[in-house]
């Protein structure tokens, strides 16, 4: 016997080919850790993204070929990567300075929770043993135009990650503008979360039933 | 005569007292300056702050200088790596007190510590368990949190090249925090991989001026901590 589990939705290339679409020419940008890396793969063509690293530069390339890095060339995920002509370096004070600035245009970041207020939860669990690490997250979401999350619709456990209220520790208040997800790309509005799109194949009452606050059909 | 040149490591921090606050940069393993902790660890310091982005990986570096209970509390943005144990062990164990900040916030107050304000206001953290007990302040209708300075007796940087009179360039990313603790220091200490003399760098590419440089040491090929977790390597 086999089981055979149906892909629902968009894999996760396909979420960040959504996403890439959605990033005009010459934005510059910051790529969190996991899925959002994931887009630097779909520029889509004509268009050219600068990418920003808040360990210090602007205008990030790939990984380089096995055994042409630099231990002193790396991302914010602290894996080795190239710079790109036309890149620059920094020291974090100027970096940051670019983030909370208002300088870089988009942020996108992996979510535990978003809220229907634009809450997001992405940086601990709360559990007493957790070892507590921030990084930069506050500070992108503080201080990016638009941060934007990329995640799966539900927990492993089937859990909505689209919440009515974060039960997670904040990483800050009303910052998300847009959510992609494997169903649905949703935005968050003063109404609350508001339908953009459904993935190809999916329908809206089975985003509905998955999505933890009152989902807007516009 | 001003040259700011010291024979080695050993020579660099042989007057780090017990107690003291030594920033150390590096973002991960870029800009680590290895060498000069090592040095720390031989020299026998203890109860440090340390004052750094990260905890270290594996058994080397800034994970063997806790590892070795010389450190009684650190202030760092994200004190988890995928390869270490060394700072949880300790921080479950209660043997270490942390000091949780904001990246950005960590690298404005240093930078703040070294340009003579005492505080500033930022919007990073605000409505999050990490506000808790901080005074905050409403400019233009958004609400901003106040941070303090953060200043130190030594810093702990890697450069990729010095003068003699203490201007120092950086190697890419590894300049991350760098400038900025160079400047918030009393005493700051820089390995490089190599020194020239005055004149030999061109004043238009200097990073570091080296008003904020005390003393330079040339480390001519430093080990790289990913290829020494790599080959389990442990210091001592």
């Amino acid at each position: 016997m086999t089981i055979h589990r149906e892909q629902i939705g968009r894999s996760k290339d396909e979420m960040a080919r959504r996403l890439a679409l959605d990033i005009p020419d010459g934005a510059y940008v910051n790529l969190g850790i996991g899925i959002p890396e994931l887009v630097a793969r779909f520029v889509p063509e004509g268009r050219t993204f600068v990418y920003h690293t808040e360990n210090g530069l602007l205008g990030m390339g790939p990984s380089p070929e096995n055994g042409a890095g630099d231990p002193d060339l790396i991302n914010a995920g602290k894996r080795q990567v190239t710079a790109l002509p036309g890149a620059a370096y920094f020291h974090h004070a100027d970096s940051f300075a670019m983030i909370r600035g208002g300088h870089i245009d988009l942020c996108v970041l992996g979510a535990m929770q978003v809220a229907c207020n634009g809450d997001l939860a992405n940086w601990s669990t709360g559990e007493p043993d957790a070892i507590p690490a921030v990084g930069g997250a506050m500070d992108l979401v503080a201080g990016v135009k638009s941060v934007y999350a990329i995640t799966q619709h539900c927990t492993k456990t089937g859990d909505p990650k689209l919440v009515e209220r974060c039960a997670y520790p904040l990483t800050g208040r009303g910052v998300i503008n847009r959510i992609y997800t494997e169903l649905a790309v949703i935005d968050v509005t003063p109404a609350g979360f508001a339908l953009v799109e459904l993935s190809p194949g999916v329908d809206f009452e089975y985003v509905r039933e998955r999505t933890g606050a009152p989902l807007l059909r516009r | 005569m001003v040259d700011k040149q010291v024979q080695g490591p050993k020579e660099a921090v042989a007057d780090i007292p017990d107690g003291a606050s030594v920033m150390i940069g590096g973002f991960g393993e870029a800009g680590s300056p290895i060498e000069l902790i090592h040095a720390l660890i031989d020299h026998g310091a203890r109860r440090l702050t340390v004052i750094s982005n990260n905890t270290g990986s594996g058994e080397v570096g800034l994970a063997a200088l806790l590892k070795a209970e010389r450190v009684s509390k650190v202030i760092c943005s994200f004190p988890r790596t995928a390869n270490s144990t060394v700072f949880p062990d300790l921080y479950r164990s209660g043997k270490i007190e942390l000091e949780l900040v904001p990246q950005g916030t960590l690298a404005e107050r240093i930078r703040a510590g070294g340009a003579g304000i005492p505080a500033f206001y930022t919007p990073a953290a605000v409505g999050t368990p990490l506000a808790d007990g901080k005074e905050s302040r409403e400019f233009d209708g958004k609400e901003f949190l106040l941070e303090r300075w953060l200043r130190a007796d030594f810093a702990l940087i890697k450069g990729r090249c010095a003068d003699t009179f203490g201007n120092v360039v950086y190697n890419k990313t590894g300049r991350n925090f760098g400038p900025i603790m160079a400047m918030a220091a009393k005493v700051t200490i820089v390995q490089v991989n190599s020194i020239v003399q005055p004149g030999g760098i061109d004043p238009e590419v200097v990073v570091s001026p080296g008003i904020f440089v005390d003393r330079v040491v040339e480390v001519a090929e430093p080990m790289h901590e990913s290829e020494l977790v790599a080959a389990g390597a442990t210091y001592p």
